[in-house]
């Protein structure tokens, strides 16, 4: 995904000269070819991030498109506080990419792990959040976001479904059933399908979080014999409960919300996969998961 | 006298009567009078900004970082015609533009909104950025801080990046009233020249010094304008 923002960024800089990147070190050689073109707005600021979050802020006021990119808890949690005031409080906009996904790499430990990244950006008005789970997804995600002015955050990991599931910006229908909807977000679409092949079940995908397609998911939900909602969702468990209970406050209904634990820090390394298995992403998880609450 | 000072609407001995419709007392708050002269001198003399040029790309900008104690920003920004004085009256009220702390959205001339501290340098440096990539070089941003502002790593962040760029559109006056638990021992302008900036150290009420202070030259670098308050005769 990486290599597929850095080119779609590097070829909207060529005719857009609102575009200009802030980086902090990280992915600087991706955006090298778009340095070497365009010097003044590929900004490196050294490992800043404070600062790299207050520049696209400035710049945005200056009148240009800043797209602020780092390692995730880099660009979310350490310099929150910058995004809250430095853009929405400012009262402009700013494109927002992180990479590494809630545990792409575990190898480097809890220090490079962002799953709390969605929820901290549902405590700020405004926002847009991508979570797209294949490259090909990207470039529909970033060009509307790159021409416009508002708030957006795409975050980026190194994972990825077998294919592109996204066909628009609501949630896409991959599978139609009538005993519950199980939404994917993101890069869990291939492990829902496996986790759900050959029982009765909607699974809706979603690339786009937010604004969260609330009337996509009511609609598949009146298709149901009965109103039983699965969310399954690659970052902190429960995310979109919210925006599922918003959605369907009118119907009494059910909700299992599957995602990143909460309960305790993992401190663990090794792979995503055996990362998926403690927190019961992985398709073995999902599925008892989804048997045990539909019954 | 320059003939921009013999034009301007509302003169600085003016100011503290504005000062105190707000804090409805002719003896002020240390942090809304410490800024007032430098202030002054900015919006008379320096900046290249007006009420009528507000969405010119081309104006100079001030950032009012040290967004605490606004009321002498207020005054000034009255003063000058960027609001409409009666606004002073009732401001903190629930539907006043005028908050104790600055909201951009709120205030007209007002270009960043501030309270949190730590925030106007790094975002000046950005906009700094975005105006040189638009080959606006011409154009000033000024940033105002305090001295205890000067805590926060963000500005340090942005003291050594806007140094290292040479960003010379760039101006912070640290504003140094000595209220800084910790203090900066040999001054405040040693920590930006070191990192490649410019400064200058004045008295924060000499309006003649400040002048000279903000418009003699400095290519290449940005500059930092210590302005000391407190100094024997200037209270």
């Amino acid at each position: 995904m990486r290599e597929v923002f850095a080119n779609t960024v590097t070829a909207a800089m060529d005719t857009d000269p609102r575009i200009a990147v802030v980086l902090a070190e990280i992915s600087r050689d991706a955006f090298a070819p778009a340095a070497r073109r365009h010097p003044d707005r590929v900004i490196n600021v050294g490992i800043r991030e404070q600062l790299m979050v207050s520049v696209g802020g400035g710049l945005a006021l200056a009148g240009m498109r800043p797209v602020v990119h780092t390692y995730g808890p880099f660009l979310v949690e350490r310099p929150f506080e910058q995004i809250k005031l430095d853009l929405g409080h400012q009262d402009v906009g700013a494109l927002l990419v992180s990479i590494g996904g809630s545990y792409d790499d575990p190898v480097w430990g809890r220090t490079h792990q962002v799953p709390g990244d969605v929820a901290l950006f549902d405590t700020l008005p405004g926002w847009t959040v991508h979570s797209p789970g294949h490259p090909a997804e990207l470039p529909a995600l970033l060009e509307p976001a790159l021409a416009g002015d508002d708030l957006v955050y795409l975050r980026l990991s190194t994972r990825a479904n077998a294919r592109p599931y996204a066909e628009g910006p609501g949630f896409t229908t991959l599978r139609r059933g009538r005993r519950g909807v199980v939404l994917a977000v993101g890069t869990t679409a291939d492990a829902v399908l496996a986790a759900t092949e050959g029982q009765d079940v909607t699974v809706l995908y979603a690339a786009t979080v937010r604004p969260f397609d609330g009337a996509g998911l009511r609609a598949a939900v009146e298709q149901l014999d009965r109103p039983d909602v699965v969310l399954v969702e690659p970052y902190l468990r429960g995310t979109s409960a919210l925006p599922v209970a918003d959605a369907l406050r009118r119907q009494p209904h059910r909700l299992l919300s599957l995602g990143v634990s909460r309960d305790s820090e993992v401190r663990a390394y090794g792979t995503p996969e055996q990362h998926d298995v403690v927190h019961g992403l992985d398709a073995g998880g999902i599925a008892k998961a989804v048997r045990e609450f539909l019954g | 006298m320059t003939a921009k000072e013999m034009t301007t609407p509302r003169a600085f001995a003016e100011l503290p009567a504005l000062i105190a419709r707000m804090t409805g007392d002719e003896k002020h708050s240390a942090a809304a009078n410490s800024t007032m002269d430098v202030l002054w001198v900015l919006y008379d003399r320096v900046l290249d900004v007006s009420p009528d040029r507000l969405d010119d790309p081309d104006r100079d900008r001030f950032y009012l970082s040290k967004g605490h104690g606004p009321m002498a920003f207020y005054a000034v920004l009255a003063a000058k015609g960027f609001l409409d004085e009666s606004v002073v009256d009732d401001w903190t009220a629930f539907d006043s533009p005028l908050g104790q702390h600055p909201d951009r959205v709120l205030v007209p001339g007002a270009e960043i909104s501030s309270g949190s501290l730590g925030h106007g340098l790094p975002l000046a440096v950005g906009t700094v950025l975005g105006l040189r990539a638009q080959g606006r070089t011409g154009v000033r941003v000024v940033v105002l801080v305090g001295d205890a502002e000067l805590d926060e790593g963000s500005n340090h962040e942005a003291v050594a990046l806007a140094g290292r760029l040479g960003l010379d559109q760039l101006t912070v006056v640290a504003v140094n009233n000595f209220s800084g638990t910790h203090g900066w021992p040999g001054g405040i302008a040693d920590r930006f020249t070191v990192e490649g900036w410019a400064g200058r150290t004045v008295d924060g009420r000499d309006h003649e010094d400040l002048y000279a202070a903000f418009t003699t030259p400095h290519p290449g670098r940005p500059l930092v304008v210590e302005a000391l308050i407190g100094l024997e005769g200037s209270e």
